[in-house]
């Protein structure tokens, strides 16, 4: 008990005195995450609106699909990453395989169901009205579905926090395409198993402080934009 | 001249028919009333002549000429304006929903705030400009929809039930904005359940019935009709036509 309460005593200093190598992955994480929520959000965020405003077969099957997929395993999204950038997979040429760029392609992959359902559920919660309303004012299809979009734009922008939150705390990925290479691809979650594992309690205990601060400060705000 | 024409329209929705072989026109200059009881088709009505609902039978002439695709049919509806019975009000400020219609048609910033002064002072707004659209009454939501429709300078004013559930005072001010596009030329159709409403605003009446147009003409003829189906009317709208006759006259008188 007391080894846990020094443990905790000791990780607030390092935190207060940042220490290089907790700054360092903390920075390292909320960039790689950081990039991999926006290249996720320019993707589905329209490709949302797609599905929501355009009716097809298969569509609700789709919808289904893409719910489904929220807990998907990161391991899974790991391995299937793996595969497509290991040396023999169709994207082994680009030596993605290890570095923070692969680590990137993981996380999009991992929060494309994410914000994807998500900004669809956004979307189907804007009255019919506020569509009918834009249409009776003479907007064409893409003004319509620009309005709608920001009539929903604090659940959208949850959407994509909430895949922020999900590629900053995940393992799965990070793990086997980053590999945990200090000074290269080490984030936060690897960090943590790594020094939990070599009984290095102080160092696990500042990340997981500053992991769950972060987690509580992305998850004060998606509350805050729910209503917005 | 006419503004629009509905020919043999009819509607039919998740297997229920909302609009039967509807025959209708509206002269350029003219406020139509189309009256009838809840639930008898009129929103439907007023959407296929906004070119919002397509019929499922029939078609819809506006200045004489069928929408033949969506962009013809944006370009008609850009030429319409319409108040819903329900207001709906954008994000944003009041404002900004007035100038909604102004900005989508790229006009100059200087017109869109001058046609947002005027269309907001007509409505008895000025003042309201930078409040927020959503927190505003319903009377004033109602005012602000129909800036917002008037501020595009339409060729036909489309009103569904634009009174409905507002109280005497704020319907009385509705109705003489009304009245005052109407002075100005601006051909506009008005769908209500309220039969002296219509009188006093209507310069001919068109009475819907179940998705059916049972009859039309001006007051005084369906006042007049022996017609079994304006009779039904009555009924449905629980008045005999002595108590229609007194409305009508109340209506003129206090006009």
């Amino acid at each position: 008990m007391d080894e846990i309460a020094r443990g905790f005593i000791r990780a607030v200093e390092l935190i207060i005195e940042l220490n290089p190598e907790v700054i360092e992955v903390t920075l390292r994480s909320f960039l790689i995450a950081l990039t991999s929520v926006t290249i996720a959000s320019l993707i589905n965020v329209p490709l949302g609106s797609l599905i929501h405003f355009h009716h097809f077969p298969g569509r609700s099957g789709l919808i289904n699909l893409i719910q489904t997929l929220y807990s998907i395993p990161t391991v899974t999204v790991g391995l299937f990453v793996f595969l497509l950038i290991s040396r023999e997979g169709p994207l082994g040429g680009y030596g993605l395989l290890y570095t923070p760029y692969g680590m990137i392609i993981g996380q999009t992959v991992l929060i494309t169901p994410v914000i994807l359902g998500l900004t669809i559920s956004a979307l189907s919660s804007v009255s019919e009205d506020i569509r009918d309303t834009a249409v009776s004012l003479g907007a064409d299809r893409f003004q319509t579905m620009w309005t709608v979009i920001v009539e929903a734009r604090g659940p959208v922008l949850a959407a994509v926090l909430l895949g922020f939150g999900r590629a900053l705390s995940e393992v799965g990925v990070a793990m086997m395409i980053g590999g945990n290479i200090r000074g290269y691809t080490r984030v936060l979650t690897t960090a943590i198993a790594l020094e939990t594992s070599m009984g290095n309690l102080e160092i696990s205990i500042a990340l997981g402080l500053i992991l769950i601060s972060i987690a509580l400060v992305v998850n004060t705000v998606v509350g805050r934009l729910q209503g917005w | 001249m006419r503004t629009i024409q509905l020919e043999g329209v009819s509607i039919e929705k998740n297997g229920r028919q909302i609009l039967t072989d509807i025959n209708i026109e509206v002269r350029t200059g003219e406020t139509l009333g189309i009256i009838g009881p809840t639930g008898a088709g009129k929103t439907t009505l007023l959407r296929v002549m906004d070119l919002i609902d397509l019929p499922s039978k029939g078609r819809v002439l506006f200045k004489g000429e069928a929408p033949k695709n969506e962009g013809e049919r944006l370009a008609a509806r850009r030429r319409i304006g319409v108040v819903f019975q329900r207001p709906v009000m954008l994000r944003g400020t009041v404002y900004d929903n007035v100038a909604y219609g102004l900005r989508i048609r790229r006009l100059s910033k200087d017109e869109i705030d001058e046609r947002v002064e005027a269309a907001l002072s007509d409505v008895g707004l000025k003042g309201y400009e930078r409040r927020p659209a959503k927190v505003l009454s319903g009377g004033e939501m109602q005012r602000v929809a129909l800036a917002r429709a008037l501020a595009i300078s339409p060729e036909l004013l489309l009103l569904d039930e634009p009174t409905a559930n507002l109280d005497p005072r704020t319907s009385y001010v509705i109705e003489e904005l009304i009245s005052r596009a109407k002075m100005r030329g601006m051909t506009t159709v008005v769908s209500t359940h309220d039969l002296p409403q219509a009188v006093r605003l209507a310069d001919r009446i068109v009475i819907i019935m179940d998705g059916r147009v049972v009859s039309s003409g001006s007051a005084d003829l369906l006042l007049n009709s022996d017609s079994d189906d304006v009779r039904a009317f009555l009924h449905a709208g629980m008045l005999r036509p002595v108590d229609w006759r007194f409305i009508h006259e109340f209506a003129r008188v206090s006009h």
